[in-house]
């Protein structure tokens, strides 16, 4: 505890005193940030549809094509195609034996429907398509060789009990309010969400850039909160980044400059 | 001869002192220059006057932070980090160049990010 309180009275000094040795002046800075990926030898980008799984409320692969559309439309430079999606999970399937898929069908039978797709594993025998060349090489021509974005999405729910930490109010003898901390066990649910994020060279077939995301969301196991949303919600917070794959950015900030 | 030679180190010593004093006063007008310029948006003048700056002086821990900061503004991630190391190393207890690093870092790593699982 005394050394804790050390520790915190000499790093307060320390900015004090490099406060008051100092003349400093803080400036607004807009930093650049260059896309990951250089498309400009695309002039036009097509989200092709996604191999989507995990809950029957969403449908992963509709939505993440429409949204994905909408963002592109509005913060890229590129043109963005408009066509329906792609029945990726077909055209995997074309040819192959369909997988040992959770719908009752026995491996080898001819699958009375499409396999359902509840985790990451069911999503392995579908993910060859990606890197079909032949088969991406012919939807560039069909589409004048654009970007073409697809991929993977699994949206699922999870629940999740254990200890938490929430602020709770407590009252002192003379009616004074304090928020303490407390850690009190709790049953949670939510939803997950782990895109797979492919970019696709429209001329050539080939994969170009692909990247991986994981955002999670959870609430009281007494609050109901629509899928719908919650997908929403955890896709909101993964938009810039797939948007500064394509696009440059400036991230807006403040920093010190010193005399 | 061996006070002449204590008079000789003497003077040296002082001269010495007083070319850093020199360099440290002259980096200093390049600095001040810098942020003058740097407020008014004119940040590739600010570069220039904070490198002189730090050529001038090397050991001048406040033109390495702002020649970083520079750096941040133009989109040269990698200069800028080159810049806020020295910056560190030279005043590694300077809380607001070590807050400055952290908010740069926290700006690079979502950029150069490929795969964030």
């Amino acid at each position: 505890m005394t050394a804790r309180l050390g520790r915190t009275i000499s790093s307060l000094a320390a900015v004090v005193l490099t406060a008051a040795c100092t003349s400093y002046y803080e400036i607004p800075i807009e930093t650049p940030i260059r896309p990951k990926l250089d498309v400009s030898a695309f002039q036009r980008v097509f989200v092709a549809g996604f191999v989507a799984g995990g809950t029957e409320d969403v449908d992963g692969n509709l939505e993440t094509t429409r949204l994905l559309r909408s963002q592109l439309r509005t913060k890229s430079e590129l043109r963005v195609i408009d066509a329906d999606a792609l029945p990726l999970m077909d055209v995997a399937l074309d040819g192959r034996e369909a997988p040992a898929a959770t719908n009752g069908d026995k491996p080898g039978d001819k699958p009375s429907g499409p396999p359902t797709i509840k985790d990451d594993a069911d999503l392995e025998p579908f993910e060859h398509v990606f890197a079909n060349v032949e088969y991406w090489k012919r939807i560039g021509e069909e589409y004048q060789q654009p970007l073409i974005v697809t991929g993977t999405v699994m949206f699922a729910p999870q629940a999740r009990s254990g200890i938490v930490q929430r602020d709770q109010e407590v009252y002192d003898s003379f009616g004074r309010r304090r928020v303490v901390p407390v850690r009190t066990y709790m049953e949670r649910k939510g939803f997950v969400l782990k895109p797979k994020f492919i970019f696709i060279d429209g001329r050539t077939g080939t994969v170009l850039h692909s990247e991986n995301y994981r955002e999670e969301i959870l609430y009281n196991a007494n609050q109901t909160s629509p899928a719908l949303s919650s997908y929403f919600e955890l896709m909101d917070r993964l938009i810039p980044s797939f948007l500064s794959t394509l696009s440059s950015q400036r991230i807006k900030g403040t920093r010190i400059l010193l005399q | 001869m061996r006070l002449f030679s204590i008079f000789t180190v003497f003077l040296l010593t002082l001269s010495a002192a007083t070319l850093a004093a020199d360099a440290r006063g002259d980096a200093k007008k390049q600095v001040e220059f810098g942020i003058a310029v740097a407020q008014r948006g004119l940040w590739r003048e600010a570069i220039y006057r904070w490198e002189r700056a730090t050529q001038i002086d090397p050991t001048y821990a406040a033109a390495h932070n702002n020649l970083a900061i520079a750096y941040e503004h133009e989109g040269d991630l990698d200069k800028a980090r080159a810049a806020y190391e020295k910056a560190v190393e030279l005043e590694p207890g300077n809380s607001f160049i070590k807050q400055n690093y952290e908010l740069f870092k926290e700006i690079n790593d979502r950029s150069t990010r490929q795969d964030n699982q």
